[in-house]
């Protein structure tokens, strides 16, 4: 299919999120759109999927003009979307998920055809490398399988033009490698992919241009071969980024955080951390590195007291983990949490009381039951200059700054502590160019000072920049530490596909 | 389950956001708290024009002639609606430099209202749903009884402060009841707290057949009259209006601090906002939640109170009007904000003690104002349909905010 949007523009009140945004899809190509948050991505595929109109501009699939005034309009003509969040019903089967909204019937009685249903699908997933056994329930699958379900979604309501939103941010190395090919198999059929990313080596890898949104325009659009990550990441902040992380040498002090044997329950009372071993020193960064949903969660619930450790045992500072936060955190311990609008933030409290969400009850924020509004303002307004939060006031909303600026209230509220234990989990998740290396330099800076760090992260690139020893976890264990010099992406990738060190490197077949 | 208590805010558009009140010029700041009573303003408002409507379609003399003389029988209908809504404003207004009588008579009516709105508006800050306010109300006004009768011989300054507290007592047991089975088992809140509303319905019949509190020489439910010393004194000597009007405001001064300048506060509205979070900044849930329905129940505890003690000073069943549940539609329409509690039951007030001269002048049944305030509060639960009706802009609709937030824009 061929898309262009010409000249879209979309205001809302006080803000222009879109202006003049000009974009051709031709036939067959994976076009990749890159861009901060807030950059105006998200708008424009709200306009191009019919959930918004736009106030100027016009759409047009294979030269012809077209209005979307819903979704319904877009899917007719072919265009289909995988969310980030996948849209599945976990207790239906892969095929009941792909007809569900066009069932297809037969008899008087209207009953389901799931056979012909099934054919197709089984069509569709071997002329596309899309492996999936139809008949397999989606709470059974593995997320990157759920995203081939996904993908053969939108396949079965005949898009072809496929918007894929962040497909990677959930998958390990192996299943982006699969993706990819699906995405070449794709394309070579004449569909079009729009190919949303901030990872700027996969961008290279596939797409064959690349058009780069910064504050609702176009700041260009450009190849692989044209430019370099640091020429895309700089149009993307608009300055040039320091993409490597400098730092020198750990100077690793005396173990901070010592596990022995820990093993911890999720909450459907499986095992999620099985007997690990670990220890973090003063002055070092461990990364915990793998595959979201392979224990990290768990096992940085029991250090901070979030989840009760079912046997072993966890020392901070060399003394027993107290069992709850409170009392973790006034053992030096400061907590990044990995979703910040779940766990970190609470949406609806203003900047300041975000600053002190887990001090408010201490000198000089409270005075017996009252809280002093004077203090509170001041320190938050002090680290909002030291962390630099951008937003007018310490009394806004927190729901009102972008994914960034809330991170670093989290990294301020966090760092400005005296700590001797940093956990930061998926510190820069869904961040911007410019947020990561601004938090990444805070962290380095941190453990330069002599904290020790425990990073878990299922961003390989940040495992590798940032770590001084990096733990691989699959399946609730420890496979296995490396040192930084021996980690390449590749051998990091196998252990955390399940390859065991001492096997030799192959893979454990895990997708269903 | 969480409720909803303010209207969501709008999504992120960009850092800047709304700048807050301080940075905002006067006019700014008085805009803003216009566009904040829009909502509430414009549900009243349809809310009588659509009880107009009712008085209309209602009214014997339309009836009968909307057949034959449709000018006539509409004129009879907007006579009516007049002559209802003038008898509503009478009494409850009225003139108020001739006579200050409805105007204290609302004021009255208003003064459990505003204890029992505070009681749910504290709970849907922390995310609790206490709907056994009605219950609250009764034990505590047990509880005052209790004490307004049984002790003699106290001066007012001890044996006064003491019913008040006992009242507050009672319905706090009566919150920490549905609140210690929610931090243990996990019972909701919703559940627990309506059961309760029955089983003190019985409570309070049973009592008052008790030697103790039964009124010599009768047969009936009806408590001995509440001693003087514990009686809550009127504030003008013609009039009903009692002390318990300023208690009921030193109240929501009480839980505005409690709130919005406690550390107390500050963890329940962060429980109620994102209990992840607070859990995650070391609150502890189980503990906020307890003390939130006991403060809850005690406030409620507090509208049995006053009225027990300052107006009716006998304890009967039966003796609230479901207060306990206005107190629901209350706290909604004062935004779970304890300024916007004392202005929606001071409106109730008014709507309760216009009734019953509105019914006297004009015949229209009270049950019109039942009618008025189910449809304010059907409007404030929907605010959609206002802004719809009327076509007030919204920055951006609801409906796509569950897609945008995928794309982090």
């Amino acid at each position: 299919m061929k898309l262009e949007l010409k000249g879209i523009t979309k205001r809302f009140p006080g803000v222009v999120a879109n202006e003049g945004i000009d974009l051709t899809v031709m036939p067959g190509e994976i076009h990749a759109l890159l861009g901060e948050n807030g950059a105006g991505k998200s708008t424009l595929m709200n306009v191009l999927y019919g959930l918004y109109q736009p106030d100027e501009g016009e759409v047009l699939v294979n030269d012809v003009r077209v209005q979307f005034s819903d979704p319904g309009d877009a899917i007719a003509a072919g265009i289909g979307m995988v969310h980030q969040h996948f849209m599945l019903i976990p207790v239906f089967t892969v095929t009941e998920n792909i007809m569900l909204g066009v069932e297809s019937t037969n008899g008087p009685l209207l009953t389901l055809d799931r056979d012909a249903a099934k054919r197709r699908i089984v069509a569709l997933s071997e002329e596309h490398g899309l492996r999936v056994d139809p008949d397999a329930y989606i709470e059974d699958l593995p997320v990157g399988v759920r995203q081939r379900v996904e993908i053969l979604k939108t396949l079965y309501r005949h898009s072809n033009l496929l918007v894929l939103d962040e497909p990677t941010a959930v998958l390990t190395p192996q299943e982006i490698e699969d993706l990819f090919e699906v995405m070449r198999s794709l394309v070579k059929t004449g569909t079009s992919i729009i190919f949303i990313t901030h990872k700027l080596n996969e961008v290279r890898e596939i797409a064959d241009r690349i058009t780069v949104l910064r504050r609702g325009k176009v700041v260009g659009t450009t190849t692989a071969e044209e430019s370099d990550e640091s020429e895309l990441a700089r149009m993307m902040v608009g300055r040039p980024v320091q993409l490597e992380v400098t730092k020198g040498v750990a100077n690793a002090g005396d173990d901070v955080l010592t596990m022995r044997g820990v093993t911890v329950l999720d909450d459907r009372l499986q095992v999620a951390v099985n007997g690990v071993d670990l220890s973090v020193r003063a002055g070092e960064i461990v990364a915990v590195a793998g595959v979201h949903g392979n224990g990290q969660t768990e096992l940085v619930e029991a250090i901070t007291g979030l989840r009760k450790i079912q046997s072993g045992e966890i020392e901070i500072g060399g003394a027993p983990a107290p069992g709850d936060p409170r009392h973790v955190y006034a053992a030096g311990v400061g907590h990044v949490p990995e979703d910040r609008l779940e766990d970190g933030l609470v949406v609806g409290f203003t900047v300041a009381e975000n600053m002190i969400l887990n001090s408010y009850y201490l000198a000089p924020f409270a005075s017996g039951l009252a809280i002093n509004q004077e203090p509170v303002r001041k320190v938050a307004e002090d680290l909002m200059r030291e962390y630099d939060v951008r937003t007018p006031s310490a009394l806004n909303d927190i729901g009102n700054l972008s994914g960034g600026n809330q991170q670093k209230v989290i990294v301020a509220r966090e760092f400005s502590r005296p700590l001797k234990l940093l956990v930061a989990a998926q510190p820069t998740r869904g961040l911007d160019v410019g947020s990561i290396e601004y938090i990444h330099k805070r962290i380095v800076a941190k453990r330069d000072e002599g904290t020790a760090v425990l990073l878990v992260s299922t961003e390989l690139e940040e495992v590798l920049s940032l770590g001084d020893r990096i733990a691989v976890m699959f399946q609730g264990r420890i496979v296995d530490i490396l040192d930084p010099s021996e980690a390449t992406p590749e051998r990091l990738g196998l252990l955390m596909g399940g390859a065991h060190p001492e096997e030799g490197l192959t893979p454990v077949e895990t997708t269903a | 389950m969480s409720i909803e208590t303010l209207p969501p805010d709008p999504p992120p558009v960009t850092d800047a956001g709304a700048p807050p009140p301080e940075h905002r010029g006067f006019a700014a700041v008085v805009l803003a708290s216009a566009r904040q009573l829009v909502v509430p303003i414009l549900s009243l408002v349809t809310a009588l024009l659509i009880g107009a409507i009712v008085i209309i379609l209602s009214d014997p003399e339309f009836i009968a002639k909307v057949g034959s003389d449709p000018g006539a029988a509409l004129g009879a209908g907007f006579g009516s609606v007049g002559g209802a809504y003038r008898g509503l404003l009478e009494g409850s207004i009225g003139n108020p430099f001739r006579d200050i009588g409805p105007v204290t008579e609302t004021l009255l009516r208003a003064t459990p209202l505003i204890f029992a709105g505070l009681a749910v508006a504290i709970g849907f800050r922390a995310g609790l749903f206490n709907i056994g306010a009605e219950g609250q109300i009764y034990i505590g006004a047990l509880f005052a009884t209790a004490v307004g009768i049984g002790f003699t011989d106290l001066p007012l300054l001890v044996h006064l402060p003491l019913a008040v507290a006992a009242g507050f007592a009672g319905g706090a047991v009566w919150g920490f009841i549905p609140g210690i089975l929610k931090a243990r088992t996990g019972a909701h809140e919703v559940i627990t707290t309506i059961m309760l509303n029955y089983v003190s319905y019985s409570i309070i019949d049973l009592a008052l057949r008790q030697v103790f509190f039964q009124l010599p020489g009768r047969d009936d439910p009806i408590s001995k009259n509440i001693l003087p010393s514990a009686t809550l004194p009127r504030l003008l000597p013609d009039e009903r209006l009692h002390w318990g009007l300023i208690l009921a405001l030193l109240a929501a001064v009480a839980v505005w601090w409690l709130l919005f300048r406690s550390t107390k506060g500050f963890e329940f509205r962060a429980v109620g906002l994102n209990p992840a979070a607070a859990r995650y900044a070391g609150m502890n849930i189980s503990r906020t939640v307890v003390l939130t329905m006991m403060i809850s129940g005690g406030l409620a505890g507090l509208a049995g109170t006053s009225e027990i003690i300052g107006t009716n000073l006998r304890l009967t069943p039966n003796f609230s009007p479901n207060w306990g549940f206005d107190a629901i539609a209350i706290a909604l329409l004062g935004a779970s904000r304890p300024v916007g509690v004392v202005f929606s039951a001071i409106l109730f007030g008014a709507l309760r003690a216009g009734a019953a001269p509105m019914q006297a002048q004009t015949g229209i049944p009270i049950d019109l104002v039942v009618v008025i305030q189910g449809l304010v509060i059907l409007f404030i639960a929907a605010p959609a349909l206002v802004r719809a009706i009327y076509r007030i802009r919204v920055a951006r609709t609801t409906g796509t905010e569950t897609f945008s937030k995928g794309w982090g824009a």
